[in-house]
């Protein structure tokens, strides 16, 4: 390091030990070859080659929509058209009454799923620790999460009456079990040879969870945490239909209420709110699973691998259908050196 | 357990390691007795599949014996993987920084001594790349890096420098033997390069295959600083090849 002066002419073999070393500068050469140049498209771009495919499934949905009410199939007053319904979405955006229920809904939904992330982590974290527990309940977790959100409703509604606590209740019981198994999953699929690197370090107990266990089962908690959104979503939706605490606006109850009036255009602004919010949260996920992937280098093996099953395209005019064929040539790796590799 | 007396940093004792059961079951350590002296260099030198690796892993106390005793007298011991085996959630400098941060070394220490592990194995201006932005030699090299940064007492390395083009590989046998040199520490180096062990081995223990035993020891009484293309070496690496070679012939392998 410090004592390379001769930066001059690299002196390979030379008796001397201190210049005996390759000058940093022939190492800092063969690193550079050895980089992979990464690929960065300018954002503008990126931003709207992930929102143009959006854009267009949207306008087809409003197309074939606007095609059926054309076709006659049902009079207008029972399902309208789009040039009815967006303007009476975009006309709620403006009042108070909206944002009210919009709100109540939102934080029940945040208060549910936060509360359901914590129940669930801890049964995760509990059941993947410990055998018994397991053998106990771990079949249990999955069966309920297949279960129907709406079968709980009768026995919260018994237990809590028409009041938040039965939706949150319900709410709760939809989302824990996905974020649960997540944890379980992730634990599970901790790459052993990663948790031997961290025992090897000194890591035990909560020092090994907390440096290897827990980011190495970071992607399936995520995919779990995710999961257990859709499905907190789903059972929030339910319950705010059947469960109407009486001077609680909300979403659901709004919904509700437009079935009750026979008014299409509430219901559907109610379900287009609905949507809206699950698209917007959908993509908060897929941002953050993004990051996730990108840091670990996921991204790019992962679409990789599926462009290389797709077969090689058309060989380009410099042969570069060979993968690899676009690489520099290596410098002289173990082959040119005086190693005699007899095993 | 025994009593490790001053001159013995590590002692394996009668080892075997049998995996599996039934018909499936394969021995692959069987009676290994070795004992190494505090500050000594060992290359365990055997054909693929011989064992080496799960010799280094029981003297890591990552894997037990199914008999016999591993006594390290309570030295700490490092390990570095066959694969770099980082973490691909952490940056290059991240890894180093690992094992000081589970040693407890305070946060502006641990900059300090990531950058100068980093520029030891030459990688100074790599510290923020993940590991899968880096080739696999300089992922060894984050590796070397943090084998160090366990300041272990016995550092068990497996087959560390096998990803690297000679050039580097050379440059980084000086540096090991330096650090080797200036603190004291045991080395258990794993190697299928007959030349490396020779570089830098006090000895050579050959290991035969299936199951996995000592074949024999070799003092190397080599002056240091060596080089690995000096006559001396090459032929006693000639040598230890041939040996190896009739091991491997010995087992129809
Ligand atoms: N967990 C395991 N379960 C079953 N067999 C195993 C296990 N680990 C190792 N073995 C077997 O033990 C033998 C020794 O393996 P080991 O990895 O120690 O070899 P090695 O000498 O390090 O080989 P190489 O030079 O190729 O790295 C092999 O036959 C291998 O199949
Ligand atoms: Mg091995």
């Amino acid at each position: 390091m410090a004592t390379d002066t001769d930066t001059g002419v690299p002196s390979l073999r030379t008796p001397d030990r201190t210049q005996d070393r390759t000058p940093d500068q022939t190492l800092a050469g063969l690193d550079a070859l050895d980089i992979p140049v990464g690929e960065q498209r300018p954002l503008a771009r990126r931003t709207w080659s992930a929102t143009w495919p959006k854009v267009a499934a949207f306008a087809l949905f409003l197309l074939l929509w606007q095609a059926v009410v054309w076709s006659g199939w049902k009079p207008t007053y029972v399902l309208p058209g789009p040039d009815e319904a967006l303007p009476e979405f975009f006309s709620q955006l403006g009042t108070a009454d909206f944002w009210d229920a919009l709100g109540r809904t939102l934080s029940r939904a945040g208060q549910g799923y936060a509360l359901a992330v914590v129940i669930g982590a801890a049964v995760g974290l509990a059941v993947a620790r410990f055998a018994l527990l397991r053998t106990a309940v771990g079949s249990f977790i999955t069966a309920l999460q297949t279960m129907p959100s709406i079968v709980w409703f009768p026995l919260a509604i018994l237990l809590f009456q028409l009041s938040e606590s039965a939706i949150m209740f319900v709410v709760v019981l939809g989302a824990a079990p996905s974020v649960a198994n997540g944890v379980i999953y992730g634990v599970d699929y901790v790459p052993p040879l990663l948790v031997r690197v961290g025992r090897s370090m000194g890591a035990k107990g909560f020092a090994l969870y907390r440096h290897v266990v827990a980011p190495a089962a970071l992607p399936s908690v995520l995919a779990g945490l995710k999961q257990g959104w859709a499905f907190a979503w789903r059972s929030l939706m339910a319950g705010e239909l059947i469960v109407i605490v009486p001077g609680h606006p909300s979403i659901g109850a709004n919904l509700q209420n437009a079935r009750d009036l026979s008014d299409t255009v509430g219901v559907m602004v109610s379900m287009l709110t609905i949507f809206v919010v699950g698209v917007v949260v959908d993509a908060v996920f897929n941002a953050l699973d993004r990051r996730m992937r990108q840091r670990r280098g996921l991204l790019a093996e992962g679409s990789a691998a599926v462009k290389a099953a797709r077969g090689p395209r058309r060989p380009g005019p410099e042969a570069g259908a060979e993968p690899g064929g676009g690489h520099l040539p290596a410098p002289a790796r173990g082959g040119e050196g005086p190693s005699d590799t007899g095993v | 357990m025994t009593v490790l007396t001053a001159d013995t940093a590590l002692r394996i004792d009668g080892v075997s390691r049998v995996f599996g059961g039934g018909a499936g079951q394969v021995r692959a350590l069987d009676d290994i007795r070795l004992d190494v002296r505090p500050g000594e260099f060992v290359c365990l030198l055997g054909a693929s599949g011989c064992g080496k690796s799960t010799l280094l892993g029981l003297v890591a106390g990552l894997d037990q014996p199914t008999t016999g005793t591993v006594d390290t007298g309570g030295r700490r011991v490092g390990m570095m993987f066959q694969d770099s085996a980082l973490l691909p959630w952490l940056t290059a400098g991240g890894n180093v920084e690992v094992p000081l941060k589970l040693r407890r070394v305070p946060k502006a220490t641990r900059e300090a001594r990531v950058r100068e592990l980093l520029a030891m194995v030459r990688l100074a201006g790599q510290a923020d790349r993940r590991p899968h932005e880096l080739s696999g030699g300089m992922r060894q090299r984050v590796s070397l890096a943090r084998a160090f940064a366990q300041e272990a007492d016995i550092l068990c390395m497996d087959e560390p420098f096998g990803a690297l083009d000679a050039m580097t590989r050379d440059l980084l046998h000086d540096e090991l033997e330096r650090i080797w040199r200036e603190t004291g520490i045991t080395v258990l180096f794993v190697t299928h390069d007959v030349r490396e062990a020779v570089r830098l081995g006090d000895r050579i223990v050959l290991l035969s295959s299936r199951p996995g035993r000592v074949a024999e020891v070799i003092d190397v009484a080599i002056d240091r600083p060596r080089r690995i293309d000096q006559p001396q070496v090459s032929e006693l690496a000639a040598a230890v090849t041939a040996r190896l070679r009739e091991e491997v012939a010995r087992h129809g392998h």
